[in-house]
């Protein structure tokens, strides 16, 4: 994300050639500008280039790249970046079928309905995730704490259930919480672009029921709020610490942190740049593909 | 692809439509039953009772917020009625989801799919819609099972053949002009041969050229299928162009249902009369027998409807009905005139101080400048009233 910013932001350095003599002519706002942009960029680009240091200085050889070679075969990572994969994938699953038919309604419905979802999905921001896994803490022990062996109740099993370490729910229920705020945001501008009621009504005057309509005409127009929410979402749940880690799971970001605290320093904060790098190019990669879509229509002729 | 013969059971959009069949099945009688609809404190439609014959082109008309678009949209399904029932073919489809009833709409703004080429948009429906209708008989059950995509394609074109723009198939929406996506929007209303055709203000937002050539084309169109069209529009002009009956409406009722000729010949109510065209007022007096009115020194029937709770009344005439000679003495003056083309538009201020306006043959309107003193008459007909307006 920090890179990204960089990047766009260096970008926008260069004016497009008619601008370059006008350019000069304002010759100090120019100058002001590109001092903000190289403060802002060593902001980004020194914790980065630090870490690298750290990974690749070596005591004895002075420079060594072994901490990116064990990768591959250090203990722990492998299940815990699946485990955060997978939560990743159902968090946006559960979010798309939460959220696409809320946005969708808030469109065709009245003002109220719209102050509502508005308000229930802003509120995870205003709760502190310490908040929110305080909650949950309290939740499951008083699920445990009046267990009797033997005797398990059905919401005491169920409790025990979301807690499952191969797949907790627990976690999925939080981060599609923690996730609202960003997604909601995200799909209604999105749907901002659309005259959605418009778009059904053509739909369903050319046969299509109320939820075809929504899949087959609104979601492929939304392909870029799509895209931007499962990205957010993702990293999101890729960098996520505080609930798992106190709820005692294991997926990537509270491995990191163990790791460090076990002495395999370099080889974490190694996965940590190359996670930071795969992001990134994940993140330019979507954005290519999201500006082109608009460019390809014409050409698809 | 090609090779593909055409079957029987997909009968072209294009054959040639016999007119006959106008009135034998191709386009359906649509009933509004006492409509009403109010939306909170707004009252849209008040006990709307309107017939639609089948085939022709009737065209809804009338002031902003009259309930023309929510009328409609009962026909489309995308409005539930309070009260009162919509019908059509004689049958109740209160009841009927949008998506299965039998009613193309094109609608104000531009409702394209904005993913989709303009062949695909047309197609859109064929590919949606369910196996057979509900309400089809089963005559017309066979052309309604689901198309395959060559055939889909195939129905397409033609009917962008149809409204004229074949070589646009693969055009995005935003790749189109106003007018063209309208025309598609058209096409794609037309693609599941509804029996109904529902416009609401399509031509509203393209500009005045395209407008009359899309209002020509839409007329042509309707003709060849016969198909029953709903044609809604604030524009007289259009309204009166284009419609075989013009149905006025004001705040949610009917005010009147007539032939374009008629409607202004002979509005039966005030509000038409003054809505449809332009029309002066020249205060008058009831007279003894209540049947007649006394204007301008002369004493003329009262046409229609009576108010003889009021002695004082306004007599309701066009410009191009009133007379003017050139003799002065009377008080009435020429203020001003406007050259319309082969008629001029004159102001004429009435003694009183009220002014009207007359329309005159252009070389006629030349003899009377601005400030010349005129007689004013009406010929010998009878004459609308309306209460006086108070002020
Ligand atoms: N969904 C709605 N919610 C609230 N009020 C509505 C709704 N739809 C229509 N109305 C109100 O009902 C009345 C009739 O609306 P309608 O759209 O039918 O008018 P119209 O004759 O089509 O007007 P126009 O020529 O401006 O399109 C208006 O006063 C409008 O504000
Ligand atoms: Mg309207």
């Amino acid at each position: 994300m920090a890179g990204m910013t960089a990047a766009t932001l260096t970008a926008s350095i260069d004016p497009p050639p008619g601008e370059q003599a006008s350019a000069r002519r304002r010759g100090r706002p120019r100058f002001g500008r590109a001092a903000v942009l190289v403060i802002f960029g060593l902001y980004f680009a020194v914790p980065i280039l630090a870490s690298f240091l750290f990974t690749v200085d070596d005591p004895v050889k002075g420079f060594s790249l072994s901490a990116y070679s064990q990768i591959f075969s250090v203990a722990g990572l492998w299940p815990a970046l699946r485990l955060s994969l997978e939560l990743a994938v159902a968090t946006i699953a559960v979010v798309y079928l939460l959220l696409i038919p809320a946005v969708v309604a808030v469109r065709l419905g009245g003002p109220r309905l719209r102050t509502f979802v508005e308000l229930v999905c802003t509120l995870p921001l205003v709760v502190p995730s310490i908040a929110l896994t305080a909650g949950i803490t309290s939740v499951l022990r008083w699920g445990s704490d009046n267990m009797v062996p033997g005797q398990t109740t059905f919401i005491q099993q169920l409790l025990i259930d979301i807690q499952n370490p191969s797949f907790p729910v627990i976690l999925l229920l939080a981060y599609v919480v923690m996730a609202l705020p960003l997604a909601y945001r995200t799909l209604d501008a999105g749907m901002r672009a659309l005259d959605v009621r418009t778009l059904l009504e053509a739909a369903q005057n050319n046969g299509a029921g109320r939820t075809r309509a929504i899949v087959t005409v609104i979601l492929p127009n939304l392909r870029g709020a799509l895209l931007n929410t499962a990205f957010l979402t993702l990293a999101l749940v890729l960098g996520e610490f505080t609930v798992s880690s106190i709820l005692g799971f294991v997926p990537f970001a509270v491995w990191i942190v163990n790791g460090n605290a076990a002495g395999q320093g370099p080889v974490t904060v190694a996965v940590s740049i190359v996670s930071l790098v795969l992001t990134w190019l994940l993140l330019l990669v979507l954005s290519a593909g999201g500006g082109r879509r608009g460019a390809a229509a014409p050409a698809n002729q | 692809m090609t090779e593909t013969a055409p079957t029987a059971d997909t009968p072209s959009l294009t054959d040639p439509v016999p007119p006959a069949a106008a009135d034998s099945g191709a386009g359906a009688t649509v009933e509004f039953r006492g409509l009403r609809r109010s939306f909170g404190a707004t009252t849209a439609l008040d006990g709307l009772d309107l017939t639609v014959r089948p085939g022709e082109l009737l065209a809804l008309l009338g002031p902003s917020g009259c309930g023309k678009t929510t009328a409609l949209r009962m026909v489309a399904g995308f409005e539930t009625p309070d009260s009162g029932a919509v019908l059509v073919d004689g049958s109740d489809i209160t009841g009927i989801p949008a998506h299965r009833r039998d009613a193309g709409m094109v609608f104000q703004s531009y409702s394209l799919f904005p993913h989709l080429n303009a062949r695909d948009n047309v197609a859109f429906g064929l590919k949606m819609r369910p196996a057979p209708h509900p309400t089809t008989t089963p005559i017309r059950r066979a052309s309604r099972r689901p198309l395959g995509g060559a055939e889909r394609r195939k129905r397409a074109d033609e009917l962008l053949e149809l409204i004229g723009l074949p070589q646009y198939g693969d055009r995005y929406p935003h790749q189109l002009s106003g007018g063209q996506q309208q025309r598609i929007a058209l096409a794609r209303a037309l693609a599941l041969r509804p029996r109904v055709l529902l416009l609401d203000e399509p031509l509203s937002a393209l500009d005045a050229k395209v407008r009359l050539t899309l209002r020509e084309e839409i007329r042509r169109l309707q003709q060849e299928l016969g198909i029953t069209t709903l044609f809604v529009t604030h524009d007289q002009e259009e309204a009166l162009s284009m419609a075989d009956r013009v149905a006025v409406m004001h705040a949610g009722r009917l005010e009147q249902c007539a032939t374009p000729a008629e409607l202004y010949a002979r509005p039966t109510t005030a509000f038409v009369a003054e809505f449809v065209g332009t029309m002066n007022r020249i205060p008058g007096r009831v007279g003894e027998d209540p049947g007649t009115v006394e204007v301008l020194g002369q004493r003329l029937p009262v046409d229609g409807e009576r108010t003889a709770a009021q002695q004082d009344v306004e007599v309701l005439v066009r410009p191009e009905n009133v007379l003017l000679s050139a003799q002065g003495g009377s008080g009435a003056v020429i203020t001003g005139s406007t050259f319309l083309g082969a008629v001029t538009r004159l102001g004429v201020q009435l003694p009183d101080g009220r002014s009207i306006k007359v329309d005159l043959s252009t070389h006629e309107a030349a003899a009377l400048p601005a400030g010349s003193g005129v007689t004013v008459s009406l010929p010998e007909r009878p004459v609308l009233v309306d209460a006086r307006a108070t002020d």
